[in-house]
């Protein structure tokens, strides 16, 4: 696939951003519009947007593993987000818990960040495993 | 610790998947690995269904949300039951597709979206919130999806086609269903449903809504006009994948249906005359379907349907005696369904083929194999002693005390042509002389097998035929597990207190 110098340029560029803005979403997704699963899409879109310029080659080094295994992580961190309360504090499954304090940036952390941060790397992994796939075969 | 019992069989599975999915392409590892998490899942089960039964109904408000807001999972008798039931047939069919489903299957992921599949199982079964048993239902199709196109045989595709469109129609109506509930009563826990839906004064609207959970579910299950996806997929995936199916896929379908019709639309007059119509034809149609038919699973497939109709009906007469019956019949299928569809996998291993006509001689060669397989076949017709038998006892009594002699008589109709069905196929497969079949020099045939790879054939049907045999034998046990249930269902507010907190 032939691309243009501009696109190439600009994709470097936008990785680290999109990225970045990626991880924005997510944090904020607890009470405004946002969350796991839209940042999880904005993040594949990067690594789309990488590969479209610089080849799925390229884009499979910079990730230096399958896609594929961010499924079952992903999957794990929910799950045991959901289930730490029942392991630590015998409150039912998915219980909510909360630091006291706010820390910087990130504002008050809690177990529902957790589960988000896993729907996260699900939707990139099956995102970018679906993505890959079909640019392979085609 | 036992507080979140309920929960221990999902967790478990949810595990098993997750790290059945970092072991993509380790295949050996994920057989054990399966078979060992089977195991411990039956043992979990048998735990779980040990509390519920000396403890009496327990739930859990997971988030720690209020009953009528959060998500409630409920462990009622029934649930506790099936989750068991499902564990069992799970481990078997878990060491049947290791040793029966191709290579070329297991590199695509198929243990783990098998766990998944049980996890959704057995979600459906627990849950007390309406649309979270949307979601479970959602789970259990989209891995049932994988399932059945895994490999991409043609007739495989071809059979998912019709599979995924109407159960996607089916879940679209199901959802639907939910939404007007949810207008009608601003509501989707189930025991906070049961005493809102009792109170609307504009009953056509109930039974409209009513009308849309039968369709919805009766897709799933299987019912009269709304079947015809059953027989034209279930005979094209690997025989583990439709013996899983076959077991337990419809059952849920029946489970919602009874779930659905005991606690949120009761004793509604109009929607029992509809489950009884349905039952009857069901069973006729179901039957005379089952006759004409060569390939053994496609045998299978519409015996299925026929005997879904015993379930619908005795739910359709609402009576303890008849829904005890139905709950009897469901524990049964459950086993001997899925054993039946193993069984056709061992006899294709056997002789290479399913068709029934090119079929025979199988007893004169291995007589020891056909008298294992005598006994699902023939708990399926019923031949007292066997477990087919007992529930049909209930249901008929109950259709005589409420005289509904038209259901009787469809009830006796469906197994005079069971016996029918499987003596003919008993005869054919079995007794008949064997004609030569060609011989298929890549095929793995079962003479051709070490040991240990045919028990993975033998153990599994072994397993359920002794489950079948006790369901049989031990029927006074079954029969008391099933009058509870059938109490719990009929007078539900003991379920209703236990999820709204009401009596503490």
């Amino acid at each position: 696939m032939r691309t243009t110098i501009i696109l190439k340029t600009a994709s470097n560029y936008l990785l680290p951003v999109l990225l970045l803005f990626s991880v924005f979403i997510l944090l904020r997704g607890h009470y405004l519009p946002g969350g796991g699963f839209v940042g999880g899409l904005v993040a594949a879109i990067a690594f789309i947007l990488h590969s479209f310029a610089n080849g799925l080659k390229k884009t499979k080094e910079l990730l230096m593993m399958h896609p594929g295994y961010l499924i079952p992580t992903g999957l794990a961190i929910s799950f045991l987000s959901g289930l730490v309360p029942v392991a630590l504090f015998d409150l039912p499954f998915m219980t909510g818990l909360w630091s006291h304090d706010p820390v910087a940036i990130l504002g008050n952390i809690g177990s529902a960040l957790f589960f988000d941060i896993g729907v996260y790397l699900v939707v990139v992994g099956v995102t970018l495993t679906i993505i890959f796939t079909i640019s392979e075969s085609a | 610790m036992t507080q979140q019992l309920i929960l221990y069989p999902l967790f478990l599975q949810i595990g098993i998947g997750i790290i059945l999915l970092f072991a993509w392409s380790k295949i050996k590892f994920q057989k054990i690995f399966s078979i060992l998490g089977s195991v411990v899942s039956v043992g979990l089960s048998c735990w779980l269904f040990y509390y519920i039964w000396n403890y009496g109904t327990q739930t859990i408000q997971s988030g720690n949300w209020a009953a009528p807001f959060g998500i409630t999972f409920v462990a009622d008798t029934l649930a506790a039951t099936l989750v068991l039931l499902t564990s069992i047939a799970g481990l078997a069919v878990s060491i049947f597709s290791a040793g029966s489903v191709l290579k070329d299957r297991l590199r695509f992921g198929y243990f783990p979206i098998f766990h998944f599949l049980l996890l959704g199982l057995n979600g459906a079964f627990l849950t007390g919130d309406i649309f979270n048993l949307y979601v479970w239902f959602e789970i259990i199709i989209i891995s049932s999806f994988v399932l059945i196109t895994i490999g991409g045989e043609k007739a495989q595709l071809e059979g998912a086609v019709k599979y995924f469109t109407l159960n996607i129609l089916a879940s679209m109506i199901f959802l639907t269903a939910i939404a007007v509930l949810y207008g009608l009563t601003g509501s989707l826990n189930m025991a906070d449903l049961a005493g809102k839906i009792a109170a609307i004064e504009n009953r056509g609207l109930v039974e409209i809504t009513g009308i849309l959970f039968l369709i919805g579910f009766g897709i799933k299950a299987g019912v009269f006009p709304l079947y015809f996806w059953l027989p034209a997929s279930y005979h094209t995936p690997p025989f583990a994948v439709s013996a899983i199916f076959g077991g337990l896929l419809t059952k849920v379908g029946v489970y919602a249906l009874i779930r659905v019709f005991t606690l949120i639309f009761t004793s509604d007059a109009f929607l029992d005359n509809i489950l009884m119509v349905i039952a009857i034809l069901t069973l006729v149609s179901g039957g005379i379907g089952a006759l004409v038919q060569n390939n053994m699973r496609k045998v299978f497939s519409y015996l299925i349907i026929c005997h879904i109709g015993y379930m619908i009906a005795g739910l359709g007469m609402f009576t303890e005696v008849a829904i005890a019956g139905a709950v009897f019949y469901l524990i049964h299928d459950i086993i001997v369904k899925t054993n039946l569809f193993m069984l056709s996998g061992l006899v294709y291993r056997l002789k290479g083929t399913n068709s029934m006509r090119d079929l025979g001689g199988i007893y004169a060669k291995w007589p020891k194999i056909s008298l294992l397989l005598f006994i699902p076949l023939f708990s399926l017709v019923g031949i007292p002693p066997l477990s087919g038998f007992w529930p049909k006892i209930n249901l008929i009594k109950a259709g005589f005390s409420g005289g509904s002699y038209i259901t009787v008589g469809a009830i006796i109709f469906a197994s005079f042509i069971t016996l029918v069905i499987i003596a003919r196929l008993w005869a054919e497969v079995f007794w008949k002389e064997g004609k030569e079949l060609p011989f298929r020099p890549n095929f793995g045939y079962f003479t051709k097998m070490k040991t240990y790879k045919r028990l993975q054939f033998i153990v599994p049907v072994a397993l359920l035929s002794i489950v079948s045999l006790y369901i049989g034998f031990g029927a006074e046990h079954i029969q008391e597990l099933s009058a509870r249930i059938a109490d719990e269902l009929v007078n539900n507010q003991g379920y209703i207190d236990s999820v709204l907190n009401l009596k503490k």
